[in-house]
């Protein structure tokens, strides 16, 4: 399959990548920094022993006018998009945003609104070729509010149900959305945090991932076992949840 | 969400307070750092912080390929770049490292730092040898491509140099085509030391790969009583189609108590393994995992020694002496009836490029202690017995050696050291090691 990946330089993109172009799957890259979009590019090509790095392209989540470009120079260079996946992300504590206004709404505008933007894009191209997978990271932290994460579980809370609408929306139309929750995982994103029991590893996920893209499933948790402990922390009383 | 009370630690568990900070941005994450670490597989506090400083820069999430050239076996990559995951990309489409150490979960960083030395030293000489250039992160900030020819003696004096001379952000070396992906492989018991050092010279003559296991605690006629391990690549003709797939490690899931593994217990199963082997000699065909890597089998296997861990002691002793100077050392062993869990004994060629590497012609032996309150006095003990017989000890697995003893094996300290100071005037780059044994500030 064809598959578009933006943030696969790092964390658990780049495992992604790594274990699509290792099956054989034609892959193309899209990211801000042109310089760790080479290096990555490289390193994916010897993985998959191909002749040539596949191709990448800028785009920044940060700059809605590279949404368009990117996906359509994608487009064409793998000829047609079979899968689309979003892993590229900010992230910060809540105390940090309380202190930084402009982060805080930076941070709001690219985990929210500016994700979205970009899935329109890639809907638009996906449906109209006659469907494919729209494949993005949300969080676990989007399932249930919590006091450290405030804003940017507000901000996956609502990419969720964006894609959870895009699926009843588009399903018949064949589109398929794959919203990956993610638990602790042990990437740079969280390299300043402890792990927590049940942190898992990128090329795990990656795994998990995978198979949830090739079967189309809406919904998956990784490492599998956060959706029991989604399951309970989603109903603690809120009285729990004030504690911290 | 931070905890104070953190740790870092090596693989012998003995820590310091700290914490590894990891990032997949290595030249970001080293600008400041005073020490980088990979895997922390080395046994004792080469990858721990200095007491005064709380961070240590982990390189693992750095791990990207920047090139590989299937013609000629070179290869570029990050330094958190494990070589367990290099042999499962490479080995399939015919290429091995040059040198691998007894463990697949290092990264190229680290592999570089200690210059490590593996079975074929006798024939290839250390990693070091097959490096042809590295990317540093230098104290005064600045980055650095050095090479044997631009800035060799930057180069050298990083090549065992245990991360005090620069952050190794980039590793080029060459990787070595084999045959096929398997190993033809031959084993012969020998029933004491003398025999067994024969052998493992004998072997290494017409073998690349040779190690010799020793029964670390049998003494009187059976001292040093062992098994010699020797091993090539197997030829296509000789060798199952395919590569093997890497063994799924089984996990120790708790630590054992403190006294599991003691004289008593190490010597039924050293005999077992002894007796089971038989008289005669025994060849196979086998996965270069278990043929390099038998450890790997077994994950986190440090929790055996509980929670105080356990050091290694490897040295090597100059070969004027000949066997006798390894006698000395396993019976100075025996009358202290040190618990040696585990002896590896291994003959070394030549001295390499690395200012500071370990290995050098002559003998190198490996044993395996469980910390206990004696464990300071036996290394003193062996280490006055090293400086007595001309050798040296290899600082990735030491946590024990005092200053003044390694000030004694290592003449080539002031030539290291000179080189370092012109790099780093300050001393910004240190470690607990270079601390302990170098008398860096804290
Ligand atoms: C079971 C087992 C078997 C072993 N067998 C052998 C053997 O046969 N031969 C042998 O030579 N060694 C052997 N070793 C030791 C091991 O190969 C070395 O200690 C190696 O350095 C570990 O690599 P690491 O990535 O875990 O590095 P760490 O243990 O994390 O670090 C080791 C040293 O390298 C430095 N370092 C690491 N990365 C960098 C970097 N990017 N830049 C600068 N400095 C860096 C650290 O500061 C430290 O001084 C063995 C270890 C084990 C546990
Ligand atoms: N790690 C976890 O525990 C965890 C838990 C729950 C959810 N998640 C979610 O899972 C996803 C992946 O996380 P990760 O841990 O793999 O993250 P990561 O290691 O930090 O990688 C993030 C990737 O996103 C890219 N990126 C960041 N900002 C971008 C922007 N403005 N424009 C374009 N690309 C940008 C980065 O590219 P550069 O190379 O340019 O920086 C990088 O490739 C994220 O959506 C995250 O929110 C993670």
């Amino acid at each position: 399959m064809n598959a578009v990946l933006l943030g696969a330089t790092r964390g658990m993109g780049r495992a992604l990548a790594r274990l699509l172009v290792a099956r054989g799957d034609a892959l193309c890259l899209l990211g801000r920094d042109p310089a760790e979009l080479e290096r990555s590019a490289r390193d994916l090509q010897v993985r998959g022993a191909l002749a040539a790095p596949p191709p990448a392209f800028p785009c920044d989540l940060a700059r809605p006018e590279t949404f368009a470009p990117a996906l359509d120079a994608a487009a064409e260079s793998l000829g047609r998009l079979d899968v689309v996946v979003v892993t590229a992300a900010d992230f910060a504590v809540q105390t940090v945003l309380e202190s930084d206004p402009d982060r805080a709404r930076a941070l709001a505008t690219v985990d929210f609104a500016n994700t979205v933007g970009f899935c329109e894009h890639a809907r638009q191209i996906l449906l109209s070729a006659g469907g494919g997978t729209l494949c993005v990271f949300s969080s676990v932290a989007g399932d249930r509010a919590r006091s450290s994460v405030v804003l940017y579980g507000a901000a996956k809370a609502g990419l969720s149900a964006y894609l959870e609408g895009l699926d009843h929306r588009y399903h018949r139309q064949g589109l398929r959305t794959v919203c990956v929750k993610p638990g602790f995982v042990r990437t740079g994103m969280t390299a300043g945090l402890d792990p927590p029991p049940f942190a898992g590893d990128p090329d795990r996920v990656a795994r998990r991932v995978a198979r949830a893209i090739d079967r189309g499933r809406p919904v998956v948790y990784a490492p599998a076992v956060w959706r029991w402990v989604m399951l309970v922390v989603r109903h603690l009383p809120r009285a729990v949840m004030r504690l911290r | 969400m931070r905890s104070d009370a953190a740790t870092v630690a090596g693989w012998g568990r003995v820590s310091a307070p700290g914490r590894e900070v990891r990032s997949d941005d290595l030249v970001r994450l080293t600008d400041g750092a005073v020490l980088s670490r990979g895997l922390g597989r080395s046994y004792g506090d080469s990858s721990l912080p200095p007491p005064a400083v709380r961070e240590v820069a982990g390189t693992a999430l750095a791990d990207r390929v920047l090139a590989f050239d299937p013609a000629t076996g070179r290869l570029r990559a990050e330094a958190g770049l494990s070589l367990h995951a290099l042999t499962g990309m490479l080995l399939p489409r015919g290429w091995f490292v040059p040198v691998t150490p007894g463990t697949a979960f290092v990264t190229l960083g680290g592999m570089v730092a200690a210059d490590v030395h593996g079975k074929n030293h006798h024939v290839d000489g250390c990693f070091g040898a097959h490096v042809e250039a590295l990317r540093l992160r230098v104290a005064d900030g600045r980055i650095v491509d050095c090479t044997p020819e631009r800035d060799g003696d930057l180069f050298r004096a990083t090549v065992g140099g245990m991360g005090l001379t620069g952050h190794i952000l980039e590793v080029a070396f060459r990787m070595q085509r084999v045959p096929s992906a398997w190993i033809e492989s031959e084993s012969v018991r020998a029933a004491g030391i003398d025999v067994l050092l024969a052998e493992l010279e004998r072997s290494s003559a017409a073998w690349p790969f040779t190690v010799a296991w020793a029964d670390g605690v049998a003494g009187g006629a059976r001292l040093g009583r062992g098994i010699v391990h020797r091993g090539r690549w197997a030829e296509p003709g000789e060798a199952p189609a395919g590569a093997p797939a890497p063994p799924r490690p089984v996990r120790v899931p708790c630590d054992l108590p403190g006294r599991t593994l003691n004289r008593t217990t190490v010597g039924l199963f050293n005999a077992a393994l002894y007796r089971r082997h038989g008289r005669s000699g025994r060849r196979e065909v086998q996965s270069p995992y278990r043929f390099f890597y038998p450890l790997d089998r077994l994950a986190d296997w440090n929790r055996l020694y509980g929670r105080r861990g356990l050091t290694q002691h490897q040295c090597v002793l100059p070969p004027e002496r000949g066997p006798a100077a390894v006698r000395d050392l396993l019976e100075l062993l025996a009358r202290r009836r040190a618990c040696v869990c585990l002896c590896v004994i291994k003959n070394c060629g030549n001295e390499g490029a690395g200012t500071l590497s370990f290995p050098r012609r002559g003998t190198s032996v490996a044993i395996d202690l469980p910390i206990d309150d004696g464990t300071q006095a036996l290394v003193d003990a062996l280490n006055e017995r090293v400086i007595d017989l001309g050798g040296r000890i290899y600082l990735a697995k030491d946590a024990f050696t005092r200053a003044e003893h390694f000030r004694a094996m290592e003449p080539r300290l002031d030539c290291w050291t000179a080189v370092r100071r012109r790099w780093d005037p300050e001393l910004r780059l240190r470690s607990a090691q270079s601390v302990r044994i170098l008398g860096d500030p804290a």
